[in-house]
């Protein structure tokens, strides 16, 4: 539409990452470089998935409407399982690399947990997929008409931008899970995300009806967020302490600095 | 070696997956609809002004509105709330107070016209009313009195609004399917509902059409001789107009010496090529244009055997000159040429001149001709005037022999504008210019887009097929074919022929038919005996150089079209091969000189095959580039200066816009998100303690 709409929807999606990335992540130059290297992965597990989409759509019936569909719909699920074996790959390069690191750091302690590396990674992957997903979109959005001529739907640009920064933070929740589920062997854990991934990908079909794919996204957003937080090492004792602001007595109980 | 094989493998892969699209069902897709017929109009300048359009570099953006009513005119001009608005103008409100009135708002972002006939008025003339007045050959040192059309106005009916300097573009709508597309997203969107108004989401357009020169001739040749000069990749803001002359004549003339000819007196029959109208590249100008030019043609048709057989005394020099809507182009180069001795021949070989103007519209029966008074009058030259009288009784005698119509003298009154006009301001030579027309034009859509077919009343009878319409003798056909003979007969006359071989000279209907058709099958350049050509539906004048952006116009440019004609009718097949006839030079029997040669492709036989052969005929084209040009005198007032400006895209796309709240609304719902993430930050320790 508009410089307006355009700056909007980018904020919209990618604000919170990015607040994300600036408090907890810019200081540390380690956990930069595991961002990094996590949205890596996640561009080749989409480049991988695509390679495979383009093959037989080439080889497929152009004509055939449903035959598109079908195609399309099997993309979606081959890339969501593309991005999870990417992300259990990941898993395993990280665990091998921290023992190297521990070898080669001076200190005793590890540089960098494995939560840290879950929820870096984890973020990596969500950036990664927010670009992906919604700069091409920004880039037609910049021009001085909205989406509607042909009948679709005007919510186009804003829908867009809150289903990015909804898969950008299940991005970074599923990570947690992932990376908690396989320390501790819980495979149905890895079920629930692989599974919830999937969810959220293909309810992403019954656009332009936008309620029905944002409603139960954001609603798998929170279910992963209160799970991830647990995985985390939080509580529900910790968060009301922290909400009402009681936390300064609370940490001079136990003797921590503020 | 395996190692090149896979890196080549992979190159290949990565290049294929870029270059191939596909499923391109991209968001612009969902947002734009392009239109693809865009007739604009262009910006074109002279010596102290510019005329014509302009748009915003990155276009200009409007709702749509359908002008249909009054009320909608208010709406558009001063009540609607959404402005600036992009109006879609019924023909009828396409007239000199709308569009000023649409000049003068701010809230006008673009005007798009429907062209069509339903709601036109009797008359519509964009022209002024005394064309090119500066550049004829009436000023105060000649005529004073009759200068600025202070005799007589030869287009009362003009508006003046081709040369009037718009600053939004003014874009014609001519293709039905593409009006109704606008049509129908104005209707679901921006229609008002009981008076109140139209409720965002709005249908709105976007046309582009930036043109890159301004102010005028002399500002922008100087910015691009600077670009020529010192920039390395040189940007030409405008080029002048240019094109080519279609001249021929009965005996062949040395092309190649220039100057004097000896011992020749030739009478010049000429007629112009061109036409315009407010938009670009569209000029039927039947009635302006075309009735003169099928004529001579149809002249020459009937003059040339009997030219061949019992040569006159004189030669008959035939020209078609282009570029004469703007201030004289063809016909002021080939004088300039004259003089400069730079052309075939010079002003002291030419005995007298009769120009075809607008034969097409003869109510009545009547034929003008007109002279020049002011060299009548002068007394000072009297054998000069008493021979031009003496020759002007012989050609008046000479043209009313044919009883079917009258011809009358126009005696008081100043040239009508013409080519001859252009002779004159060089040399006092006898003249004549046929019209239909006495005191001021009869044709009521002077240089617009209506002057098509239609006015000029070629009606068929129903239910012929397009191949029979071809061959049918349309009553235009037949009158202008009548003029052709007259002009056939009085040239033979004038150029000093004997009478007994009048009766010979006889201008057929039947090739007229054909030229006047109005027949859209596509155009071949290849001559076929048949003459399957229909005229184009455009005469603008073409521009020479090479650069252009512009997409390919679906007509060929007259100026070949008539070049190949004027083969076809004089010319004579010989048997040379192809590579003898593009080096004719090479043969001795062959003269490079006196002919021009042309490889024609030959008519279809019925098996689809083409015998391809080589045409001898004296026809040339002379360059028709305004002298300014040529002597740097960009602000020549002497001499045509228009140019016409460059631009890089023209187009044009509706799309829907939204209202600026929601547009606003988002980054506001952002800035809540930022403030909230600090504060968590800051008590991470205090939320993940065990």
């Amino acid at each position: 539409m508009t410089v307006a709409v355009f700056f909007g929807c980018t904020f919209i999606a990618f604000g919170p990452a990015v607040a994300l990335f600036v408090f907890t992540i810019a200081r540390d130059p380690l956990r930069v470089i595991f961002l990094i290297a996590g949205a890596f992965f996640w561009l080749v597990s989409l480049l991988l998935s695509s390679l495979v989409w383009f093959i037989t759509v080439q080889i497929s019936n152009k004509n055939s409407a449903t035959q598109q569909t079908g195609l399309l719909i099997f993309g979606v699920v081959l890339s969501v399982l593309l991005q999870e074996a990417f992300r259990y790959g990941y898993y395993r390069l990280l665990k091998k690399a921290n023992e190297g690191l521990l070898a080669l750091s001076q200190e005793d302690t590890m540089p960098i947990s494995i939560r840290q590396l879950a929820y870096v990674s984890g973020l990596g992957f969500g950036f990664m997929s927010g670009a992906f997903s919604v700069v091409n979109i920004l880039s037609d959005s910049l021009g001085p008409g909205t989406v509607g001529i042909h009948g679709d739907s005007q919510h186009y640009f804003i829908s867009s931008a809150f289903m990015t920064l909804a898969i950008i933070l299940l991005h970074m929740f599923w990570g947690v899970v992932f990376f908690e589920s396989c320390e501790r062997q819980r495979w149905w854990g890895l079920g629930a995300v692989v599974i919830s991934h999937l969810v959220v990908s293909c309810v992403s079909f019954v656009n332009p009806h936008y309620q029905g794919s944002l409603i139960p996204t954001y609603i798998i957003l929170s279910v992963m967020a209160a799970w991830a937080y647990l995985c985390a090492g939080g509580s529900l004792r910790n968060l009301k302490l922290c909400l009402t602001c009681k936390d300064k007595d609370f940490l001079l109980a136990n003797h921590r600095p503020r | 070696m395996t190692d090149l094989i896979s890196i080549n493998c992979v190159k290949l892969l990565i290049s294929a997956l870029f270059y191939t699209c596909v499923l391109c069902s991209s968001v612009e897709q969902k947002i734009y609809v392009v239109l693809n017929e865009t007739v604009p109009c262009v910006r074109l300048l002279n010596a102290t002004h510019q005329i014509g359009c302009q748009s915003s570099i990155s276009g200009d953006t409007g709702v749509l509105h359908v002008l249909e009513t009054e009320s909608d005119l208010d709406w558009i001009l001063s009540s609607g709330p959404h402005p600036p608005y992009m109006v879609i103008m019924e023909t009828a409100f396409f007239n000199r107070s709308v569009m000023m009135r649409m000049k003068n708002s701010s809230r006008v972002a673009g005007v798009a016209v429907i062209i069509s006939k339903t709601g036109l008025a009797d008359n519509f003339s964009p022209h002024t009313t005394c064309p090119n007045q500066n550049t004829g050959v009436y000023s105060e040192s000649y005529g004073s009195d009759l200068a600025n059309c202070n005799g007589t106005v030869w287009n009362p009916l003009g508006n003046g609004l081709s040369y009037e300097d718009f600053s939004f573009p003014v874009f014609a709508l001519k293709d039905e399917n593409q009006t109704q597309v606008l049509r129908k997203c104005y209707e679901d969107h921006n229609q008002r509902v009981n008076g109140s108004a139209p409720q965002y989401p709005l249908c709105a357009m976007q046309l582009f059409s930036h043109m890159h020169a301004v102010t005028d001739t002399v500002t922008c040749m100087r910015r691009t001789d600077l670009q020529n000069r010192f920039s390395i990749n040189p940007e030409v803001l405008c080029d002048p107009l240019s094109d080519f002359n279609v001249w021929t004549s009965t005996r062949p003339l040395n092309n190649s010496a220039k100057g004097h000819a000896a011992d020749e007196s030739v009478v010049i029959a000429a007629t112009r090529l061109d036409g315009r109208s407010f938009f670009w590249e569209q000029a039927p100008a039947a009635e302006g244009t075309v009735s003169g030019i099928v004529t001579l043609l149809a002249t020459i048709q009937a003059l040339y055997p009997v030219t061949q057989e019992a040569p006159p005394p004189r030669n008959i020099f035939f020209s078609f000159f282009q570029g004469e809507a703007f201030d004289y182009i063809g016909s002021s180069k080939m004088v300039y040429d004259m003089e400069k001795n730079d052309f075939v021949i010079d002003m002291n070989n030419v005995h007298s001149m009769l120009e075809i103007g607008q034969v097409g519209l003869r109510s009545g029966r009547s034929l003008w001709m007109h002279s020049d008074p002011v060299s009548r009058q002068n007394k000072s030259v009297d054998t000069e005037v008493s021979e031009e009288e003496g020759k002007l009784s012989l050609f008046s005698h000479a043209l009313s022999r044919s009883p079917s119509f009258t011809l009358s003298l126009s005696l008081s009154q100043p040239l009508p504008p013409s080519s001859f006009q252009r002779f004159l301001r060089a040399r006092r030579i006898p003249g004549l210019v046929l019209a239909d027309h006495n005191t001021s034009f009869t044709n009521r859509y002077y240089e617009s887009m209506y002057d098509d077919a239609e006015n000029l009343n070629v009606t068929y009878p129903p239910g012929l097929t397009p191949d029979e319409q071809l061959v049918y003798e349309t009553d235009a056909a037949k009158s202008l074919a009548e003029v052709a003979t007259l002009v056939a007969r009085s040239l033979y006359l004038q150029a000093g022929g004997e009478e007994k071989n009048l009766n010979n000279i006889t201008a057929d209907p039947k090739i007229v038919s054909h030229m006047t058709s109005t027949n859209t099958h596509t155009h071949t350049l290849t001559l076929t005996l048949s003459l399957s050509l229909s005229l184009s539906p455009s005469l603008s004048l073409s521009l020479s150089h090479t650069h252009r952006h512009m997409t390919s116009s679906h007509t060929p440019p007259v100026t070949r079209f008539v070049q190949y004609i004027l083969a076809n009718l004089t010319g004579t097949v010989t048997n040379l091969t192809e590579s003898q006839c593009q080096n004719p030079s090479e043969l001795s029997t062959e003269n490079k000189d006196l002919f021009s040669y042309f490889w024609v492709s030959g008519p279809a036989s019925v098996n689809g095959t083409r015998e391809p052969f080589c045409v001898r005929a004296s026809v040339r084209l002379s360059k028709a580039v305004s002298p300014a040009f040529e002597l740097l005198e960009y602000g020549s007032r002497n001499y045509s200066t228009w140019t016409e400006s460059r631009w890089k895209s023209i187009r044009a796309r509706i799309f829907l816009v939204a209202s600026r709240e929601l547009e606003v609304m988002q980054p506001a719902l952002v800035e809540l998100t930022e403030t909230k993430q600090k504060n968590i930050s800051a008590k991470t320790e205090i939320m993940f303690i065990k």
